[in-house]
């Protein structure tokens, strides 16, 4: 029986029964790959115009296509990467079996999203074929609702479509956490991973409707060509831009919380150790879903607002620093007393935290309304930003699928190359950004195509950076889909950590739990017995 | 947790219990609602916004429309919401030739409504007062009490008006658009009762379905002063 | 100081220096914290390296003084930057009552400026050494952003509304004048200079001394215009009162007929000459018509400025 073990992958092998699966597990993979797509897509715009800026001048494209390239860059990576990255992916596929769950609450609903999300992904790739957006991701009215003349009508009606993914994703995700949880799971025993999805799913919820409607009137204005942010006829510009960041500053959260989720899980498993102030950190997940949703201002600073607006929202971004601040000690103290292992996961929890350590620090800059009237809209911000977003995020990412592909696919990628990937890309990270936050400061504004001589250098070392941080994804993918294939079989709990879903076999089967689980445990118990027994052959 | 003993049919296979099933689907369609309401309120946001710059040109923009046919309007659609919250207490009591009989008539009220509304987008496409290139608004203060006068049409007033005008459109485009998605709904609350699947024990759709007109209701319940009354203070 | 100020640009405003004194003591402030955990990262790991498979690391204990501790520091730290900030943005946003007035207007992709004398430039922008300066500025169509680096200033310029920005320059030479507001296919190229000169050189090139034509200044060409349109007809106190009389007006508090008191800013006289049926003055008939569109952004700064002077 060892080899013809039935799980969620093997069950069944047509083509159909992927597209119209309800298993949240593979809806996750479904999602992951949809969503590289999308990554690689970005990362070729990134590539491309960062060759371009190699020299002051226009060397390889107009200013046009550099315009283009951008925007695409922005929009595929915001909407269609971060956004989705890890709720939609790991989220997806191991929310119901950390709650000892069967499923999502609404399977149906979970299959949808993927559908819906596949179809503003395809109206955002169409808007790049049919010849591309040049507003940035932004969408700044009046430009983009008059003066533009590219397709964006096309991405924003993606951006709208994808938006009701999110939703879908979030609900389900509350309704899970609240309804679906076995018995003994209390709500202080749940995983951090399942308290940061909580937030985000709030965040979802409350936050994206509003950038939904905000760039349907957008869109409406276009289609229509009537005058709703419209200055010639009354219209407000700056009304579009506090709608705009109402949604998307607390997205900046929805792409970071999961993401603090994940590196909780990881250097708890890697050090053996429950997190330091467990419910803290908990409830500061929490906390900054909340206070996310009244600092938008801060992106307004030099956009008119009164200066008295100015002053409450850089208090609030302010507070903001508390509870980030209060996950990075808390994270640090957890190492203490540990039993560390550096292992590919590891490696890139350790780079998360020091890299949104420098992100989150910058963040402080730009709350401080004299230094942000400077650093606005100059790379200071750009890095400050790739800090928070590829430097947390993305590096989050990377390392909660390292640490769960053998659950997900059952088999182990090399080790080795594992490591060495995450210290090329940690390195090809910082040679990318590190040199931003000085060419901002020297006052090198953001999106442009032609720059003053003098800022070069610094370009030629982001540029140099990248090209490291491509090698470093090449290299991932490489061994990635190698081990899909030549892999070392996985057994039950390779990580031996503590959680529900490495008690069920890798890959699981498709119903999760034969029978539902009894939690009668803390989170993160290491004092437990499975934490240090070695995994038999397990294909029972 | 095997629940093979005692499993009715429409107890999803993931889930444990009936109750934690109806449970999910009403906590579920209340956050959808709560997307909703955000939704909605980032239009009436952005409405209150220029109502407040643009008082007299909103004002007068709202005389234009007929609140003799949006009042006719808020009351079909409030009849409906009883039709529909009798269609849920049928549900409750297992009668399902009552779910149908309701839902039809809830239907047939949210036609007229759709119907009425149509008429009065015809009205205004006649009256070049929608919105766009072809927009074109000839004032006519003294038909209505606003406490303003001009002789000749100003362009910029004619601006506000058309920002009214599009945002009249948008916010009850994007409600009818919510019924239409509601009557859809409603055909297979129907499809759903005729084939017996609701019982007393079960009628969770015909509830969620209720829920939700309810919000389309409670939207127009905002709507109707914020475009139809806002120049009779 | 010379390794550090390659990391700076040039300082050539009052606030220049004000701002990179906030600015290197966030930098202290994340370079400790930086290395703080940095360091305690990497001493843990090696520290508490797991030497054999059967390790077992004692539990977590809980410790609220620690996270308290780690909690208040911060927020006191971040509100001395919060202080601190928000004194010297008071700063940045309020212009000295005596700072001379240049007009801008920003368009895709080039910026105008007006100079009180009545020379007008285009993407270059000559100002005296130690004057303080302020900008008034609107654009014809999408919004732009006037970023001076050399002076720290930085200030959005937005179709349908005045904004505000000002400096004193402490150094003479030329700087970059970047916009920094993504305003379409040219962006990169919607910049320029900012020339420091000394004050007697600054008088002789505003003056037009190496020009043929006369110069108007805003106040006489918005004179002019006020003329040339009409407008002595109804605002003239003589006239039988059917506008409102404009001496002293700018900055004067003006009762409309709705009761509400509005302060007669430039906003405000801007939109009465645009959307005269905005905001009626008690006492009057809304009888104005419009003059949108028959004048552009820069004569609408002339009339303002004239009306300003009276």
């Amino acid at each position: 029986m060892t080899k013809s073990r039935t799980h969620y992958l093997n069950v069944n092998h047509t083509v159909g029964s992927w597209l119209f699966t309800v298993d949240h597990k593979r809806i996750g993979l479904m999602y992951l790959g949809t969503i590289l797509f999308f990554f690689l897509l970005g990362g070729i715009a990134a590539v491309l115009f960062r060759v371009e800026l190699m020299t002051p001048g226009s060397t390889l494209m107009e200013s046009e296509t550099y315009n283009r390239l951008f925007t695409m860059h922005g929009i595929t990576m915001i909407f269609f990467f971060l956004v989705p990255s890890i709720p939609a992916v790991l989220g997806n596929f191991l929310l119901p079996i950390m709650l000892g769950a069967k499923d999502l609450a609404f399977p149906k609903l979970n299959l949808a999203s993927w559908y819906v999300f596949t179809i503003g992904g395809l109206l955002g790739l169409g808007s790049i074929i049919f010849g591309g957006v040049d507003t940035g991701w932004t969408f700044y009215t009046p430009y983009s609702s008059t003066y533009a003349n590219s397709q964006v009508i096309l991405a924003a009606l993606g951006i709208f479509i994808a938006g009701f993914a999110s939703i879908m994703t979030g609900l389900n995700f509350i309704v899970t956490i609240h309804k679906m949880r076995a018995p003994g799971l209390t709500w202080f025993r749940l995983p951090l991973f399942v308290w940061a999805h909580y937030a985000t799913s709030i965040i979802i919820i409350l936050g994206t409707p509003v950038i939904a409607i905000t760039i349907l009137l957008v869109a409406i204005e276009r289609i229509f060509q009537v005058g709703i942010f419209d200055p010639a006829l009354g219209g407000d510009p700056v009304l579009f831009q506090h709608l705009f960041w109402f949604y998307s500053h607390p997205a900046v959260y929805i792409m970071i919380l999961p993401g603090m989720g994940v590196i909780s899980e990881i250097i708890a498993c890697f050090s053996r150790k429950r997190i330091f102030g467990y419910k803290v950190v908990a409830m500061s997940s929490l906390a900054i879903a909340i206070l996310g949703f009244f600092v938008w201002g801060h992106h307004m600073f030099v956009s008119s607002q009164s200066m008295y607006a100015g002053m409450v929202f850089s208090i609030l971004s302010f507070l903001v620093a508390i509870p980030s601040a209060i996950k990075v000690f808390n994270w640090t103290a957890t190492l203490y007393g540990g039993s560390i292992k550096l292992d590919t996961p590891m490696l890139y929890a350790l780079g998360f935290i020091g890299l949104f350590t420098i992100g989150g620090l910058t963040g402080l800059f730009l709350a401080t309304m004299a230094i942000n009237i400077h650093v606005h809209d100059t790379y200071f911000v750009v890095a400050h930003f790739h800090y928070v977003m590829v430097g947390g995020m993305v590096m989050a990412f990377f390392g909660g699928l390292h640490f769960w592909w053998p659950k997900m696919t059952g088999r182990h990628f090399s080790e080795m190359l594992g490591r060495i990937t995450a210290v090329v890309i940690f390195i090809g990270f910082n040679l990318t950004f590190f040199p931003q936050f000085i060419v901002g400061y020297l006052g090198m504004p953001r999106r442009y195509h032609i720059y003053p001589e003098e800022f070069q250098i610094f370009h030629v070392l982001s540029t140099a950076g990248a090209a490291v941080l491509a090698v470093g994804y090449l290299l991932m993918a490489a061994y990635l889909f190698h081990s899909l294939i030549l892999g070392k079989r996985s057994s039950r709990n390779p990580w031996k950590a503590i959680g529900l879903e490495w008690t069920i076999p890798s890959p699981p089967p498709t119903e999760n739990f034969i029978d539902t689980p009894v939690v009668d445990y803390e989170a993160y118990d290491y004092s437990l017995e499975r934490a240090y027994e070695d995994d038999e052959e397990d294909h029972s | 947790m095997s629940h093979d003993a005692s499993h009715p049919a429409h107890l999803a296979h993931h889930f444990d219990s009936p109750e934690q099933q109806n449970q999910s689907s009403s906590l579920g369609m209340w956050l959808f609602l709560a997307q909703e309401v955000m939704f909605f309120g980032g239009l009436f946001v952005a409405y209150a916004v220029y109502r407040f710059k643009y008082a007299d040109a909103f004002a007068v923009a709202s005389g234009h429309l007929s609140l003799f046919w949006g009042a006719v309007n808020t009351v079909v659609l409030i009849c409906s919401s009883l039709t529909m919250a009798l269609a849920v207490r049928c549900g409750q009591l297992g009668d399902k030739r009552g779910i149908i009989r309701y839902v039809v008539a809830t239907m047939i009220l949210a036609s007229v409504f759709l119907g009425i509304k149509g008429l009065e987008y015809a009205h205004k496409y006649e009256d070049q007062l929608v919105p766009g290139p072809q927009f074109e608004y000839v004032p006519d203060f003294d038909s209505y009490s606003v406490p303003v006068t001009a002789e000749t049409a100003d362009p910029n007033f004619a601006g506000h008006v058309q920002l009214f005008y599009s945002f009249y459109f948008v916010m009850t485009g994007l409600h009818a658009l919510h019924m239409v998605i509601g009557l859809g709904l409603m055909v297979w609350l129907i499809v759903k009762a005729a084939k017996n699947h609701f019982s007393s024990e079960y009628y969770t759709p015909v509830e969620m379905t209720g829920l939700y007109w309810h919000f389309v209701d409670i939207v127009w319940i905002f709507l109707f002063p914020l475009v139809y009354l806002v120049w009779r203070h | 100081m010379n390794i550090l100020s390659s990391f700076l640009p040039d300082q050539a405003s009052t606030l220049a220096a004000d701002v990179d004194q906030l600015y290197l003591f966030l930098i202290g402030v994340s370079m400790f914290f930086c290395l703080l955990i940095g360091g305690l990262v990497i001493g843990f790991v090696f520290k508490f390296r797991r030497r054999s498979d059967a390790d077992r690391p004692a539990p977590t204990r809980e410790n609220h003084g620690l996270e308290i501790l780690w909690s208040v520091i911060p927020l006191v730290l971040v509100i001395i930057m919060f202080v601190w900030g928000a004194v010297l943005f008071y700063k940045q946003w309020r212009p000295p009552a005596d700072a001379m007035e240049i007009l801008v207007t920003g368009k895709q992709w080039m910026w105008k400026m007006q100079h009180p004398s009545g020379r007008s430039e285009i993407n270059d922008l000559h100002v005296p050494l130690g004057r303080p300066i302020r900008l008034t500025m609107t654009s014809e169509d999408v919004i732009h952003s006037f970023f001076i680096p050399a002076f720290r200033t930085k200030a959005d310029v937005v179709p349908g509304r005045y904004t505000r920005t000002w400096f004193t320059p402490t150094q003479l030479g030329s700087f970059h004048l970047f916009c920094a507001e993504y305003c379409g296919a040219e962006h990169s190229l919607m910049k320029g200079w900012v020339h420091v000169v000394e004050e007697e050189e600054y008088e002789r090139w505003a003056r037009g001394d190496d020009l043929d034509t006369a110069l108007l200044s805003p106040v006489e060409a918005g004179e002019r215009l006020f003329t040339e349109l009409g407008c002595m007809a109804c605002h003239n106190p003589d006239s039988g009162a059917l506008g409102p009389a404009l001496d002293g007006l700018f900055m004067s508090e003006v009762t409309l007929v709705d009761g509400r008191v509005v302060v007669a800013d430039e906003a405000y006289i801007r939109e009465s000459i645009l959307e005269p049926m905005a905001k009626v003055t008690a006492g009057y008939q809304p009888l104005m018509p419009t003059y949108k569109g028959q004048i552009d952004e820069a004569q609408l700064m002339q009339i303002i400025s004239y009306i300003k002077s009276l």
